[in-house]
């Protein structure tokens, strides 16, 4: 039995490595992840460091109404560089809408004779809500006008002899307890679904073609005559694909720890503390979702009748369990014991857990290993029960 | 020695096999005759234990497949209707595989390997993946892979199919030799002259049914002044319109 097992994983494995076809996706997968991710992060360390650095150039209609206005913005880096073309708001409205203005600033014409006043002196701010990029510029145009109000309006309090702390009741302030690596989670959190993706589609190939594949090729026949337990031969299958799903991880993982050392995660103050041990934990927790996805992947590729049919039903077989990934990113999902039973969702939230830096309990790693190889057996079990069919001939 | 008895086999609607009996000796060439669709497939899948049948027994050697088809498949050798080997697998490789997984010794398989490629002819291709091979080397090397055990029997499924003139003669050269050497074969074919030059007993099948069986000299004699073709045709018409 085990004989059998191990002559048949040794060839499929000695095939596949033959297949350029096979190696080749299995390396571009490999890059693919640490690629994207290394775009991701610079792309995010260049929107933060620009929105609190840079010089912000805005159009400002009617500057020369609030000079003093003006030149407060100026001095935080807001300039007014550009003569407008319209006159009005609804003019800038249509330049922004058009998309010839990010940002306009329009001075009412009252604003001189409001200012002096009781009266509130207005300031229209022309934007684009649904442009991320206009959005960080905007906060900063609006943070700066609002202080620029604070000011006067402090200054006019004192003025008239009054604290200006009874126009302050009430202070909120916040007290930010997250760790650098903390902050960095959420991004990091993306690795996770490229780890397991990495892991299952690492096995993609060789699940389709041993099973899938051998019957299309008429191969499986004969094999099938041979004095050997069908259950053997599948479990050898399974063992190939899982040895190369294992190994798509491992090097996937190596290249990330390669690639992180490598970003400029400091620059968003983040310290991703992807050492050697993290490394190793992470692969090992990740690790007992691979049988599980041998398991799946072999079932379901035995009853596909040809290559193309089994590779259709395993794309989507690749989509599951980066769902609970995306739900979980997406929620802010914290670990709890009763999540643990769920793969994949497991695997998440103690990858996740690992990066931030924080103690893994061991229960909930027991939990996830334990529930993952569990339902791994169960659905290999019944991927031999249902390999002694006649229908597995096709 | 193959024995079969009553054998059936439906496949949805379509009954495949409905009570066919026969033997094939030890020493002889026993070829399954039949049009395209006759059975003689189904039945070979049978003896090969890959199908089950729905009711009758098969025996190879003795051994009932029903009860212990692992033991029969020891015996047991298969050249399938495709040759159904591992495009990126060389010829060595491709039989040693087999070799392993029938339990064979490491130097047991070497000898036997070693023996079979030279035999059979392939040293300039036991190296060179399956992938480019021709269709007469493809089934050289099945049937290399099919004998690595040296077994009892062995089953052919339509074997000259696709072979040149020069190929085929080859084949039928081997199976003489398998024979002499007292095995039991077991071939399809629905070509007559083939089976005519090689078989020392006939079954011919229809409709999933024995139509006729014997050597050709007692078919010949049976049915005087016509060819084994028009005893063929005649009874497979037959059989047709029953």
């Amino acid at each position: 039995m085990i004989a059998t097992l191990l002559t048949v994983c040794r060839k499929e494995i000695l095939e596949t490595l033959r297949e350029r076809r096979a190696i080749v996706s299995l390396l571009f997968g490999l890059l693919l992840g640490p690629a994207v991710f290394a775009v991701l992060i610079n792309v995010v360390v260049k929107q933060n460091v620009s929105a609190a650095e840079d010089p912000l150039s805005i159009v400002i209609l009617g500057a020369e109404r609030a000079p003093n206005l003006v030149a407060f913005l100026k001095a935080r880096n807001i300039h007014d560089v550009a003569q407008p073309d319209f006159a009005d708001v609804d003019g800038a409205a249509a330049a922004v809408a058009a998309g010839q203005r990010d940002l306009v600033l329009v001075i009412d014409d009252q604003f001189a004779d409001d200012f002096g006043t009781e009266q509130a002196a207005r300031v229209t701010l022309v934007l684009d809500r649904s442009k991320n990029r206009t959005m960080s510029r905007a906060q900063r145009v609006r943070g700066a006008v609002d202080a620029y109000g604070q000011q006067i309006g402090t200054l006019r309090l004192l003025a008239s002899g009054a604290s200006p702390g009874l126009l302050r009741p009430l202070v909120l302030d916040e007290y930010d307890v997250s760790t650098p690596a903390g902050r960095s989670a959420l991004l990091l959190g993306v690795l996770t679904y490229f780890l397991l993706f990495a892991t299952l589609s690492g096995g993609l190939h060789l699940a389709i073609d041993s099973t899938a594949g051998e019957r299309e090729r008429k191969s499986l026949e004969p094999l099938l005559t041979l004095p050997v337990s069908r259950t053997a031969v599948l479990l050898g299958k399974m063992t190939a694909t899982l040895f190369f799903m294992i190994v798509s991880l491992a090097l996937t993982l190596a290249a990330f720890k390669f690639s992180l050392a490598r970003m400029p995660l400091d620059q968003l103050g983040m310290s991703s503390s992807f050492g050697l041990r993290t490394a190793l934990l992470t692969f090992a927790v990740i690790c007992p979702i691979a049988p599980l996805g041998a398991a799946l992947m072999t079932l379901i590729a035995s009853f596909s009748k040809t290559y193309r049919e089994a590779q259709t039903y395993l794309t989507f077989v690749l989509l599951v369990p980066t769902m609970p990934v995306m739900f979980a990113s997406m929620l802010n999902v914290e670990p709890a014991r009763k999540l643990m039973w769920i793969p994949s969702l497991s695997q998440h939230l103690l990858v996740t857990t690992l990066i931030k830096g924080q103690p893994l309990v061991p229960s909930y790693v027991l939990l996830s290993v334990a529930s993952s190889l569990a339902l791994g057996a169960l659905v290999g079990w019944l991927a031999t029960r249902l390999y002694q069919r006649e229908a597995i001939l096709g | 020695m193959i024995e079969v008895d009553g054998l059936h086999k439906q496949f949805g609607a379509v009954r495949a096999l409905d009570g066919v009996s026969f033997r094939a000796g030890d020493g002889k060439i026993t070829g399954l005759l039949g049009p395209n669709g006759a059975g003689k497939s189904t039945c070979l899948r049978i003896l090969a234990t890959v199908l089950e049948p729905d009711r009758g027994t098969a025996r190879i050697g003795g051994v009932d497949l029903a009860a212990d088809a692992l033991r029969a498949r020891r015996s047991l050798g298969v050249l399938p209707h495709s040759s159904g080997l591992y495009q990126n697998l060389t010829a060595r490789e491709n039989i040693a595989y087999y070799g392993r997984l029938h339990g064979l010794p490491p130097a047991e398989l070497e000898r036997r390997t070693k023996d079979l490629l030279e035999r059979l002819d392939l040293g300039a291709i036991a190296d060179r993946r399956a992938k480019g091979f021709s269709q007469g080397e493809r089934t050289k090397v099945a049937l290399a892979r099919a004998l690595v055990h040296n077994p009892q029997h062995l089953l052919l499924d339509e074997p000259t199919n696709g072979l040149d003139v020069m190929a085929t003669r080859h084949l039928r050269d081997w199976l003489r030799e398998l024979r002499a050497q007292g095995r039991c074969v077991l071939l399809s074919s629905h070509v007559m002259q083939e089976v005519d030059a090689l078989v020392d007993e006939l079954v011919i099948v229809a409709a999933g049914r024995v139509a006729l069986a014997g050597t050709p000299g007692d078919l010949a004699a049976r049915f005087p002044g016509r060819s084994l073709e028009e005893i063929f045709v005649e009874a497979v018409g037959g059989a047709g319109a029953a």
